[in-house]
C-alpha cells in the first residue's frame, strides 16, 4: 500500500501538520511519498517530489493539481492525502474530480482498516470506506501526533506545464492580538452556550479570578461578541495552557483540535454528553452561569 | 448575468442525534431542521451581487432533498432570490458528496451560471467537497472559504480565511464558484413583506433521478455515537458543592491553582 502525502508551506516553512500526515501514513502502514510545492524538502526518510513554488506560486490550486497528478502518474498510489486545511480542502476535491474517484474528508482515526469521521458537531461518528482501488483523504489536523522532523529526503523535482486564471494576489496578516493566548497558563473560554453577548463579561471576570485569560469558540467570535484575537480553535489560536476551562463549549471539532493538548481541562456544560466531555479531565454539568459567581466567591476568598 | 446558489437544510446541531434503525444515518425524527448556517451567507453574498449590480442577476437558489427542504427555498426566495429548483430527493442523506455534486452540476451544464455560490461545507456531514467538486465538472474557477467578496469589471476579488487568523485575497475571473465561511456578512433576515413577495416566485421540482449518472464512491459503514474515554470525573447537583470539588482538584492536580 502507498501513500502520496500533500505537505504544506506557508512563505518558505513546512507546516508541522505535513508531519501528521507522516504519522498517518504510519499508522496506515503505508509506504509514503510526499509532494510539496516550496523550496525546501520536509525532513524526513522518504522520497519527496518538490515543485518550486516560485513557478508554481504559494496559492494557485489549478497548477497545485497538475503537480499532484503528475506525481499521482509517478507513483501510481493507492492514497492521495491532504490536511483538512484551508489548503488541503480547496485542493484535493479537483484532485479527486480529475482522478474521478471517490474523497473521504476530515479522517479523525482509522478504526479496522475503515477511517472514522465526525458527523454533526462530534456528536456522532462514522466509518467509511472509498469504494474504488484508489481514494483521496483529508486527515483532521491534530487528529495524529506529528513525527519529529528528522530525516534526509531523496528529493526529486517536479515540473508541469500549465496555466490557470486564478491570481494570488498576497496574505493579509491576522489582526493584531490584543492577547497572547499562546503564552497564557490558564485560559477560561466562552461557547455559544453563555446564550448572549453580555453574559461573556461574567466568563471574562471569571477567567480573571483564575488569574488566565479569555478565550472564546468560534460561534462567540462570529457572532461578534469576543475579538477574533481570542479564538481558540483551527482558525483561530491553537493553546496549550496548564488549565483550560471551556464554559458553554459543546465541543467542536475545530476547537478540540485547538485545545486538547492542555495540561488539565475541565468543561462546564448543562449537557452531560456534549463532545467536549471526550477531551475533558473534569465535566461539571451545570449552567456555568449559575456556578461563575460561586466559583469566583470561593477563588476570591482562597 | 446568473447566479446560482445552492444551499442544504440541516438539523439544528444543538440537538440530540440518535443513530437510525438501519445505522447508515441518524434517525430523522423529531429534529428541527434550518438553512445550513453556511449557506446563508452564501445566499446573502448572491442577493447583494443582485443588488450591486441593480437587480440585473436572475438568482436561482438549489436545494437537494424530501419535501421538507422546501422551507429552506422559501426563506432563500424571501431573502431574495428570484426563482428556486426543488430537486426532490427522499433519499439524499444517502448520496455521497460526489454523487450531490453531480446532481448539482447536471442542473447547471448549459445554462451558462456566471458565478455560483456555495457554503464551504455542511454542518452536519462537513466534506467541504460539493462546491468545489461542482466547479471542476463545469470548468469553472473556484476558490473557497471566503470571508470577502468583491466584484468588479467581470472579475471576483475573494478574501479566503486562512489559519490562525491570516487571510489571503484571490482574483479570479468569471465563470466562478466561490465557497462561503461564517462571517463573509451579515445574513438578513426575511421581512414579512418580503415572505408575502417569495410566495409568488417560481418555484420548480425536478426528481433527482433525472439529473443523477454517478454511482456513489464512498461507502458508509457504521453510524455510533463518540466512545466515551470514560476517564472524567463527573460533577453534577449542588452548586457550593460543586465548585468546593473543583476547586480541590486544580489544587491537587494542577500547579495553576493555590
Amino acid at each position: 500500500m502507498k501513500a502520496l502525502l500533500i505537505c504544506e508551506q506557508r512563505e518558505g516553512k513546512i507546516l508541522d501538520t505535513s508531519y501528521e500526515l507522516v504519522a498517518f501514513a504510519d499508522r496506515l502502514g503505508a509506504e509514503k511519498v510526499l509532494v510539496l510545492v516550496g523550496k525546501e524538502a520536509p525532513k524526513v526518510d522518504a522520497k519527496v517530489y518538490l515543485a518550486d513554488v516560485d513557478k508554481f506560486g504559494e496559492y494557485n490550486p489549478d497548477l497545485h493539481k497538475q503537480v499532484v497528478l503528475e506525481a499521482i502518474h509517478k507513483e501510481n498510489p493507492d492514497y492521495v492525502v491532504f490536511v483538512h486545511s484551508s489548503y488541503g480542502w480547496d485542493l484535493a476535491p479537483r484532485v479527486a474530480a480529475a482522478l474521478k474517484v471517490g474523497q473521504v474528508s476530515e479522517v479523525v482515526n482509522i478504526v479496522d482498516g475503515k477511517f472514522e469521521l465526525t458527523l454533526c458537531n462530534a456528536k456522532l461518528r462514522r466509518t467509511v470506506a472509498p469504494k474504488g482501488a484508489r481514494a483521496v483523504l483529508t486527515v483532521q489536523a491534530g487528529a495524529f501526533n506529528a513525527v519529529e522532523a528528522s530525516g534526509s529526503a531523496q528529493v526529486e523535482a517536479i515540473d508541469v506545464a500549465g496555466s490557470s486564471k486564478l491570481q494570488f494576489v498576497g496574505y493579509e496578516p491576522a489582526e493584531k492580538k490584543d492577547v497572547d493566548l499562546g503564552r497564557a497558563e490558564i485560559i477560561v473560554s466562552a461557547g455559544r452556550g453563555v446564550g448572549k453577548k453580555e453574559n461573556v463579561a461574567i466568563i471574562a471576570e471569571l477567567a480573571k479570578a483564575f488569574g488566565g485569560e479569555l478565550g472564546a469558540s468560534r460561534p462567540v467570535v462570529d457572532a461578534g461578541w469576543v475579538a477574533h484575537s481570542h479564538q481558540v480553535g483551527t482558525t483561530g489560536q491553537t493553546v496549550s495552557p496548564k488549565l483550560y476551562v471551556a464554559c458553554g463549549i459543546s465541543g467542536a471539532i475545530q476547537h478540540l483540535a485547538g485545545m486538547k493538548k492542555s495540561d488539565f481541562i475541565v468543561a462546564i456544560n448543562k449537557d452531560k454528553d456534549a463532545p467536549i466531555s471526550e477531551a475533558a479531565d473534569v465535566m461539571v454539568v451545570a449552567d456555568v452561569l449559575q456556578l461563575a459567581p460561586v466559583l469566583m466567591e470561593k477563588l476570591r476568598a482562597a | 448575468m446568473k447566479v446560482l446558489v445552492c444551499i442544504k437544510q440541516v438539523p439544528d446541531m444543538e440537538s440530540r442525534f440518535k443513530v437510525n434503525g438501519s445505522g447508515d444515518w441518524y434517525d430523522e425524527a423529531d429534529l428541527a431542521y434550518r438553512m445550513n448556517e453556511y449557506d446563508e451567507y452564501a445566499v446573502e453574498q448572491a442577493v447583494q451581487l443582485k443588488e450591486q449590480l441593480g437587480d440585473a442577476p436572475d438568482v436561482t437558489v438549489l436545494s437537494i432533498g424530501p419535501d421538507r427542504v422546501g422551507d429552506a427555498l422559501k426563506k432563500a426566495l424571501a431573502m431574495g432570490c428570484d426563482r428556486a429548483v426543488h430537486v426532490q430527493d427522499p433519499d439524499s442523506c444517502r448520496k455521497d458528496p460526489w454523487q450531490i455534486a453531480d446532481i448539482i452540476a447536471s442542473f447547471a451544464k448549459g445554462k451558462d451560471f456566471d458565478v455560483i455560490f456555495t457554503g464551504m461545507q455542511s454542518q452536519d456531514r462537513g466534506s467541504a467537497q460539493v462546491g468545489v467538486t461542482v466547479a471542476e465538472r463545469l470548468g469553472h474557477n473556484c476558490t473557497t472559504t471566503l470571508v470577502g467578496f468583491g466584484f468588479a469589471d467581470g472579475v471576483i476579488t475573494a478574501k479566503r480565511e486562512l489559519e490562525g487568523g491570516l487571510k489571503s485575497v484571490v482574483k479570479l475571473p468569471l465563470p466562478a464558484l466561490v465557497t462561503c465561511q461564517l462571517g463573509l456578512n451579515v445574513p438578513r433576515y426575511p421581512t414579512l413583506p418580503n415572505i408575502m413577495k417569495a410566495k409568488k416566485k417560481e418555484f420548480v421540482t425536478v426528481p433527482a433521478a433525472e439529473l443523477l449518472s454517478e454511482e456513489s464512491a464512498v461507502a458508509t459503514e457504521k453510524l455510533y455515537p463518540p466512545v466515551k474515554s470514560g476517564s472524567a470525573v463527573v460533577l453534577e447537583g449542588d452548586l457550593a458543592q460543586i465548585a468546593d470539588r473543583l476547586l480541590g482538584i486544580l489544587k491537587e492536580k494542577t500547579t495553576v491553582v493555590k
